[in-house]
């Protein structure tokens, strides 16, 4: 990693690799938890047992974060939750950013009417009922996990590309950008060679910004009904039905919302850590 | 340049300063005087009310208000016996088709004006005019006349309601109901004063315009929040009215609804949820009022196609493998109870038939069902594959999980669970094209066998499972027709049996009303309507 | 500037038309509809309501008559709450949600733009961890697992604050709505803020500055902070617009008599007048909240006036 300022950065260059090292480690012994758990577990994720409805977590018992109300044994359920909201994160952050950063790059880098039409676009496009796009989605399209990820995602772009056009616009105006323009490298060479380097840090930052409010989004729309469907679970919905049931059964709100809690914090540090790697500075001619 | 952007974040500090200062003044003002009445009753609603107007009002929720604010011909005790309400007596002739009632003279709005009989006749006509579309005509429909305004659009003043002075109203109608007077407490027959909906069109049901004649008037309604009433001074009854105000809050959350409960910002709650209850029970056990209520919750069979389209045996099947008692006990576990028929007890005049199987052993029906599914044309190696829709709930789901892992352990049947957004799975009901089982309840409008044997009539709009049995139908008519009310009971029993023996429902249980009532409220009565109305009740004052 | 507004202000329109034309189509393609019930209607009775809204005409007919109304100001009566007109039931939870949203939006900006500045200058300290990680908090523990949570804390158990909104007086009903409100764009805030601040701090110009000798503050309050906020900035529409009309688990859980309610019962409803309504309201508020914060970022940045 080069360093362009003085004597603090090598410091906090440790720092911030250890941190981002722990946090990448942290991810993926989650990731591997929530596929080898779900294997290992005698467990199903589906299997119901009234006589054991309600039980606390015991290591001795079998539960090992005891079951919830219809006696689904709760770590199971846990982990497949992380499987499918890893999945979910993954695909949707995907579509959101491929889909983001084209339009926020060519409408800032293009500026003028190109400009002014595609973001008019996008303004309108925030103002639609997102939740009847949604409703009728997961109707005329019968509830498919796929389709559900390829709609947040295309609902999410949109914050995406204003910061990049935002960020776009600013970079253009750089002197390197002005230096290439005049040796004539083309348009989309520009885009694709100068600019985009340059947002990625903050495109970077943006994204761990955008999981967690897309990870979000899928639990509120569990919360409506519209979310995953059974006998599929993911942490937002075990976290929504945790909720309503957090003073009579603690641990099915406390378990999966610390596994939240901990990929979101992970994938923020991990942000963090990769802003630092990819910081424009360094590459800067 | 410099020295304007450093006076950038100072005006900004500054700016944030005044509008906290603003904030702190303008929260001061206009908040709510909880605390200057000790004689307000803060009840919760649950989901907005989408009405006040008693014509258009289809929900729960508006009925609960608009039965504080106006009132009929009867009404209900706190008991909830049949009484006389702004009618003070009636005569109903031998044949049960002409009703005669006297109205209190006493009887006044909240503007101060007399309830006269016009204004009764003015009323009801506009409830089954069909211009004002109200979905509650089928109310009135008996009357004389009533069914050609309806549905063929005839003059509405041909309706046979009559007003022979001030306070003389007379009711011809075209059949003898034997529950007629029970409908008259319903709040889709309360009077609207006629002046205020000919100034104000639909917006006379608006606070500040509504004029009612009930023990409370309409003082405000913010939507989202709460609707408050104040004492009707005018109402004939007001000496008996022990509350000055009521303050009917929404609360769409339940959870939350608890919590405002325990926070003590409302008396009494609307609902208990699922989840809180146990809890509440060793909490609060005092507080909370549970008693059987008018409701069934069934899964529909969509007879008209396959797979129960004709496989009467295939549908017991079904129904006999559930274990309807562990639902009831672990999936809900609010004293619910399992139903075996599909009449919940407690309706007046009639003693609820059960299946034939309700005293069966578990293991006895489950060797039925299993012989019945095989009978059916199922096996394990050819198992049915089926779909339950229901919507949006945690307990729906529950259920249906439960349901689901059922007729799996018990049959080997392949159950999909589809949750659907309520008015989708409305739609999908209606349509009856993709539907096989779904989720549904019927409550009572009126305490009377027939307000829950109607919907299966043939062609009734709220028969969604299609079932057409002319056996079922007859019996209902000879019902209808029977003036001798013992005679009347055996053909609805007999009709209800039918309709157990065919099976296009399968009950699962039976609902009770659950409510969290603070100490603080006398009067309190459950009872198998849910009825409770605020004129009924009193506040313990504090020392 | 003034040609710059203008110009975006006559480009809204095409844009509200398409908005009010795709709306009205998403609108009328979810199945069902806003008077259907369990308690089915007669079909008589059904017609009738049909013909009363002019339910049972043609879409395009039905769209021209929208139009019709939509310029002369009247946006209809609510379908569901039929003595209610849309414009009505807007402008009467506008101003809550207003509020709240505010009181909401400045506790962020200010404590998010704070946590953020302090994160940034000691970066990577123990302090830095322990503020990202609380700004954290908002964004990774949904709004309906604090509420409640607050709530039960605060209102059931210590008895310091009210349990919602309408049932409280005074100021001390908003804490625990603005609190809830607030979190999550704190969260943001404070992230974009301090991986901003920490950038324009190793840029070439702070450097320059700092070699020249000026103190920290000095260079944070008259060189940093302006380009730092530009994120801030881009990501202020959005944010503004999210929180103003109101998030719809916060009033729910509160009681809150705000807009959020409307969009979502509105949708549930099918009330196709008044989600209409709210979405030409929120379009048309959008639109002026982007050239806000368009203008704002002019400002901020000189280097973009020149277009």
């Amino acid at each position: 990693m080069k360093t362009s300022s003085g004597n603090r950065r090598p410091r906090y260059a440790i720092l911030g690799n250890r941190l981002v090292v722990v946090c990448l480690l942290a991810l993926l012994a989650i990731a591997v938890l929530s596929i080898v758990g779900t294997i290992a577990s005698p467990y199903s994720v589906e299997e119901i047992s009234f006589d054991q409805n309600f039980e606390g977590p015991s290591l001795g018992g079998g539960h090992w974060f005891g079951t919830d109300d219809l006696g689904r044994d709760l770590f199971v359920r846990t982990l497949k939750g992380t499987q499918i909201t890893f999945l979910i994160a993954i695909v949707a952050t995907m579509v959101s950013l491929v889909i983001g950063v084209t339009y926020g790059a060519i409408a800032g880098y293009f500026g003028g009417k190109i400009d002014a039409i595609m973001m008019r676009a996008v303004d309108a496009l925030y103002a639609m009922p997102f939740i009847f796009f949604v409703i009728l989605l997961m109707v005329v399209f019968e509830r498919s996990l796929t389709l559900m990820f390829i709609a947040i995602g295309a609902i999410n772009w949109l914050d995406t590309a204003r910061i990049v056009r935002g960020q776009t616009i600013s970079l253009k105006q750089r002197a390197f950008v002005d230096a290439a323009r005049m040796v004539g490298v083309s348009n989309f060479a520009i885009i694709a060679r100068h600019i985009a380097p340059n947002l990625l840090g903050i495109v970077i930052v943006y994204v761990t910004l955008t999981i967690p409010q897309i990870i979000l989004f899928e639990s509120f729309l569990s919360f409506l009904g519209l979310g995953v469907q059974e006998p599929q679970t993911s942490l937002g919905a075990l976290v929504s039905e945790g909720v309503s049931r957090m003073e009579r059964a603690p641990w099915m709100l406390l378990f999966p919302a610390s596994f939240l809690a901990v990929m979101l914090l992970c994938l923020n540090f991990l942000g963090d850590g990769l802003r630092d790697v990819f910081d424009p500075k360094s590459a800067k001619a | 340049m410099q020295h304007f952007r450093a006076n950038l974040t100072h005006s900004l500090k500054r700016f944030a300063a005044a509008f906290l200062a603003c904030a702190i003044l303008i929260s001061g003002c206009g908040g709510g005087d909880n605390g200057e009445f000790a004689n307000v009753l803060n009840r919760s609603l649950g989901p907005e009310p989408e009405t006040l107007d008693v014509h258009a009002a289809l929900s729960t929720q508006a009925a609960t208000v608009l039965r504080d604010l106006g009132e009929g011909l009867t009404a209900y005790s706190a008991s909830g016996e049949l009484v006389a309400a702004a009618a003070e007596r009636w005569e109903v002739s031998d044949d049960g088709l002409e009703y005669k009632f006297w109205l209190r003279p006493e009887a006044r709005w909240s503007n101060g004006e007399s309830v006269t009989a016009e204004h009764f006749v003015y009323s009801f006509r506009r409830l089954v005019n069909p211009k004002t579309a109200a979905p509650y005509a089928q109310h009135l429909i008996d009357i004389e006349n009533a069914e050609a305004i309806v549905k063929k659009g005839g003059p509405v003043d041909s309706l046979g309601v009559n007003a022979e002075s001030d306070f003389e109203l007379t009711i011809r109608l075209a059949r003898s109901v034997p529950y007629f007077l029970k409908l008259l407490a319903h709040n889709s027959t309360y009077p609207v004063f006629p002046p205020s909906v000919e100034e104000h069109g639909p917006a006379f049901a608006r606070a500040g315009n509504l004029i009612s004649n009930g023990a409370y008037k309409l003082d405000d309604r913010t939507m989202g929040a709460v609707i408050s009433l104040s004492r009707n001074e005018h109402y004939w009854n007001n000496a008996n009215t022990a509350i000055d105000r009521v303050r009917h809050f929404i609360a769409p959350d339940e959870t939350a609804e608890v919590n405002r409960f325990r926070a003590g910002e409302l008396d009494i709650t609307e609902t208990v949820s699922t989840q809180m209850f146990a809890k509440l029970r060793e909490e609060m056990p005092d507080a909370l009022r549970v008693a059987p209520f008018l409701q069934v919750y069934y899964y529909g069979l969509n007879l008209t196609k396959p797979p129960f389209k004709g496989n009467r045996k295939l549908r017991q099947a079904l129904s006999m493998a559930i274990d309807r008692e562990t639902i009831v006990d672990k999936v809900i576990g609010r004293g619910e109870q399992a139903a075996y028929g599909w009449m919940p007890p407690g309706v007046n005049n009639y003693d609820a038939m059960t299946f034939t199987y309700s005293t069966q052993s578990k293991a006895d029906r489950h060797a039925t069902a299993r012989r019945l599914y095989l009978e059916s044309g199922y096996s394990l190696r050819n198992p049915l594959q089926v779909e339950i829709r229901y919507n949006t709930s945690q307990t729906h789901k529950n259920i249906a999980l439960a349901v689901q892992a059922m007729w799996r352990d018990v049959l080997g049947v392949e159950t999909t669970l589809i949750n659907e957004e309520f008015r989708v799975l409305l739609a999908n009901m209606l349509a009856r094209e993709v539907t096989q089982v779904f989720r549904s309840s019927w409550s009572g409008d009126y305490n009377d066998a027939s307000s829950f044997l109607d919907i299966m009539k043939s062609g009734n709009p709220s028969n969604l499972t299609g079932f057409s049995d002319e056996d079922y139908d007859s019996l209902l008519e000879r019902a209808a027709t029977q003036m001798d009310p013992l005679f009347r009971q055996v053909y609805l029993e007999e009709a209800e049996t039918r309709l157990l023996e065919e099976h296009p429902v399968i009950p699962i249980y039976f609902y009770v009303s659950k409510h969290l009532v603070s100490s603080r409220v006398i009067g309190w009565q459950d009872n198998v309507l849910d009825y409770h109305y605020s004129q009924h009740l009193s506040l313990k004052t504090n020392d | 500037m003034l040609r710059f507004a203008l110009l975006r202000i006559l480009g809204a329109i095409p844009t509200l038309f398409v908005v009010i034309a795709v709306a009205f189509m998403l609108v009328h393609a979810a199945p069902g509809g806003p008077f259907d019930s369990e308690r089915v209607l007669l079909p008589e009775v059904e017609q009738s309501i049909l013909q009363a809204y002019h339910l049972d005409e043609p879409l395009p007919q039905q769209f021209a008559r929208y139009l019709r109304g939509v310029l002369r100001g009247d946006f209809g009566p609510s379908y569901t709450h039929s003595e209610y007109d849309v414009s009505e039931i807007i402008f009467a939870s506008f101003p809550v949600s207003f509020l709240l949203g505010a009181y909401a939006l400045i506790t962020a900006l200010t404590l998010g733009v704070f946590f953020g500045l302090v994160a940034a200058l000691r970066r990577n300290t123990a302090i830095d961890h322990l503020l990202s990680g609380l700004a954290m908090t908002g964004i990774s523990i949904p709004v309906f697992v604090i509420a409640p949570v607050m709530v039960l804390l605060f209102a059931v158990h210590l008895g310091w604050l009210p349990a919602s909104f309408s049932g409280g007086t005074g100021a001390g009903r908003f804490v625990l709505p603005v609190i809830a409100l607030a979190l999550p764009q704190l969260a943001y805030f404070a992230r974009l803020f301090r991986a901003s601040m920490i950038e324009v701090l190793e840029s070439d110009y702070i450097r320059t500055a700092r070699a020249q000798g000026l103190s920290t503050v000095s260079i944070i309050r008259h060189h940093a902070l302006k380009p730092a906020l530009l994120p801030l900035v881009s990501y202020l529409g959005p944010a503004i617009a999210a929180v103003l009309t109101g998030s719809v688990v916060v009033e729910q859980i509160f009681g809150i008599p705000g807009l959020g309610q409307h969009f979502v019962n509105g949708a549930l409803n099918r009330d196709y007048t008044l989600v209409l309504g709210l979405v030409i309201f929120y379009a048309a508020l959008i639109i002026t909240l982007n050239l806000f914060v368009d203008l704002l970022y002019r400002y901020l940045d000189p280097r973009t006036r020149r277009q």
